[in-house]
């Protein structure tokens, strides 16, 4: 008899979703699902704002990367403002937010790695789910579970020093900044008493890449065999095809690493890309316009950008890069739990990136705003830890917003997370006679390598009502519910 | 030289200038009263009586009532205090009030008194009324959502022929704060900054400067409201 598995809520992910699993008569997988159930509105609440709220009021989006929302809103703001985007500001203003960013970046991917993901590594993915968790971690591994706590500590220092707070902070404007590091912050992080300084940071970002590494190779083929398929993967490089994660052009490769978008302007973006809405979801579903639906989808996040980049600009994730993209030949990489190991060298090399800035004399001075002839449309984009977000803005002359579109990571992942979900589902439960927690758990992972943030990616009002449908194995409609 | 008369707050022995309001005199005595819609040297509206003492046994509102010889005010009790608040819930409730996102937060006197009163939860049920924004003029956009029509802004912000800006439309219900558009089109930016500051909410934004006072340098970031009244004092 047909069959209807739902894992509900999905857990260690941030937000609320739940998978829904269609079983045939055969008890064989017939179609699997990922449903984003929370709704949210920001993309019609923030108009009638005025344009300077928005990277203040949207980021209230997420407690958990509101830095990316606050810094891409900034960047669109940039545009409005006549600062221009990327190099229009001042040398304080722009790398003061750099180095909000890589603290954001830092503390969101130690967040994933020790507190969401690494339970599945350090205690296996079939544990007890009572144990399976970060309380087990610090129970089991205390040494790693404190650095992945004061890792986030220290990334959440950063972020308070640059934005004013630890959470929601105000420190980006349009065109710049409003205030800039004080001698005395500068050294707290370059010079703090252990662990808080900048080279601790460094030692413990690598000795995580090097324990996933080494449980890579002890279970090389389980990894490489979870959720493995052919995609798209895109997002921001820097012009010279450097990995850049606070701006530069959109660049997207095929699975077998072709240019299918080469380095174009992003104030471009709505060119290029689409969102189609599906009734089951209130994530949309992005795509490459010129591919169109079927073949357009693609992949963001550390996964995609390690496919997309040519080279990393800092030496000790350079180094880990190469050893990396020499596990597939050079080729895009398109394992979904590859996506931890390239994490964690985007962990390394944020730590790397934010020793450098914190040695630039440019973060103490004190010129932090630039402005130039206002517009009336701006588009930001920079890679949040979860991948490519897209802030598009537009205002009237009265300062007030009257248009905002915002593509979110999550939601750019949402085709490959449905994928991934069906993959495993597929593998992992078909022709069983029972499904298991462990089983369920394995869907769970293959969401759990995107680090989908879903409170994030449900942002859009008034677009798609509520509406669900169950079906039976012969296609009967059994149920309906309709907001 | 003025004339001089004593009196009393919550018992402490204070001297005030004859003919000078309760809430002016009592911070030169170095006692906190608060206000909203209360500026030194300027006439007083007695609008928002979240100043509310007890004069002599009677509930007055400080910023309109003079000192008198001989007077017992009674300022920090009980009662007092929880009037206060409730004027501070009502007020929130009354407008839209969302200070997470708003560029006001940490200057604002009503946000600053929530804290102080330890405002958790109001007692009252939210109004959640519908007002219109004006962001038509070029220096000022009029948030009347978080207006709580103290009429600061019409006492004092003036042309140079002394004409109000802002002016008060309307009543009761349909109350609400309304700027001149022919005067707003020649404003200062200097003006518009005192329109901003001078305003207890976040009702009157100065354009395209928001969010320019990082956190942790504005009014109320590190200390408590009133506290500098009481602080010059000891």
């Amino acid at each position: 008899m047909a069959q209807k598995v739902t894992i509900e809520p999905v857990t260690r992910v941030e937000g609320h979703g739940k998978v829904t699993i269609h079983l045939d008569d055969n008890m064989n997988v017939a179609q699997s699902r990922l449903h984003i159930v929370e709704f949210r509105g920001f993309e019609r609440f923030v108009q009638g704002r005025p344009y300077w709220e928005a990277p203040v009021l949207v980021q209230r989006l997420c407690g958990i990367c509101p830095v990316s929302h606050h810094l891409a809103a900034a960047k669109a703001l940039d545009v409005i403002v006549g600062a221009g985007t990327g190099h229009g500001l001042t040398a304080t203003g722009e790398k003061m937010r750099r180095l909000m960013h890589y603290g954001q970046i830092f503390q969101s991917h130690a967040l994933h790695f020790f507190h969401l993901s690494s339970p599945d590594f350090l205690l296996g993915y079939d544990a007890d789910p009572a144990i399976r968790n970060v309380i087990g971690v610090a129970l089991n591994f205390p040494d790693l579970a404190v650095q992945g706590v004061m890792m986030r500590k220290f990334g959440q220092e950063i972020i308070e020093h640059t934005a004013g707070k630890k959470v929601h902070g105000t420190g980006a404007i349009p065109g710049g900044i409003n205030k800039n590091l004080s001698i005395e912050e500068r050294d707290l992080f370059l010079h703090g008493a252990d662990p808080l300084n900048i080279d601790k940071m460094i030692e413990w970002a690598d000795s995580a890449l090097q324990f996933f590494k080494g449980y890579y190779m002890q279970n090389r083929a389980t990894i490489d065999d979870f959720a493995h398929f052919p995609s798209n993967h895109l997002s921001l490089v820097r012009k010279d095809g450097a990995l850049d994660l606070y701006h530069g052009v959109l660049r997207a490769v095929d699975a077998e690493g072709n240019k299918i978008l080469n380095d174009v302007d992003y104030q471009d973006y709505y060119n290029y890309i689409e969102e189609e809405v599906k009734s089951w979801s209130y994530m949309k579903f992005p795509y490459l316009k010129h591919l169109g639906k079927e073949k357009g989808w693609y992949r963001v996040g550390p996964l995609a950008r390690l496919n997309t980049c040519d080279f990393i600009p800092s030496p000790m994730a350079q180094k880990e890069f190469e050893i990396y993209k020499a596990v597939t030949n050079g080729k895009p990489n398109n394992y979904c739990l590859h996506t931890h190991w390239a994490r964690l060298i985007e962990l390394l090399h944020s730590a790397e990136i934010m020793k450098d800035l914190l040695n630039d004399p440019d973060l103490l001075k004190t010129d932090l705003v630039s402005k130039g002839i206002k517009v009336h449309e701006g588009v930001g984009l920079l890679e949040a830890p979860r991948g490519t977000l897209f802030h598009h803005y537009k205002i009237n002359d009265n300062d007030e917003i009257t248009m905002a579109n915002l593509i979110v990571s999550t939601t750019n992942n949402n085709e490959p997370m449905n994928q991934s979900v069906n993959f495993v589902a597929k593998r992992a439960m078909s022709g069983k006679a029972e499904i298991t927690e462990p089983m369920k758990n394995q869907v769970e992972m293959a969401i759990r390598a995107y680090d989908p943030c879903l409170s994030c990616a449900t942002h859009a009002l008034g677009k798609m009502p509520l509406d669900i449908k169950m079906y039976d194995a012969k296609g009967n409609e059994i149920d309906h519910y309709k907001s | 030289m003025s004339e001089t008369v004593k009196f009393t707050i919550d018992g402490k022995e204070c001297i005030g200038k004859k003919g000078q309001y309760i809430v002016d005199a009592a911070a030169e005595n170095g006692v906190y009263i608060p206000v909203l819609c209360h500026m030194k040297d300027v006439i007083p509206a007695g609008s928002c009586r979240v100043c509310t003492v007890k004069a002599n046994g009677r509930n007055m509102a400080a910023c309109t009532s003079p000192v008198e010889e001989g007077m017992s005010i009674e300022n920090n009790t009980a009662e007092l205090l929880d009037i206060r608040k409730a004027i501070v819930e009502m007020l929130f409730v009354e407008g839209n009030h969302f200070c997470p996102a708003c560029e006001k937060s940490g200057n604002c006197d009503l946000q600053a008194l929530g804290y102080k009163y330890q405002m958790m939860v109001p007692r009252f049920p939210y109004v959640f009324e519908r007002r219109n924004i004006d962001a038509t003029t070029p220096k000022i956009f009029l948030e009347r959502n978080r207006c709580i029509f103290c009429k600061r802004c019409v006492r004092m912000i003036k042309d140079a022929e002394g004409r109000s800006i802002f002016a008060f439309k309307g009543r009761g219900e349909t109350l609400e704060i309304n700027i001149d558009h022919k005067l707003a089109a020649n404003m200062t930016d200097e003006m518009a900054q005192l329109a901003m500051d001078i305003c207890p909410v976040g009702a009157i934004l100065r354009k395209e400067v928001g969010f320019n006072e990082a956190i942790g340098t504005r009014k109320y970031d590190k200390k408590v409201i009133g506290s500098d009244i009481e602080n010059n004092h000891q």
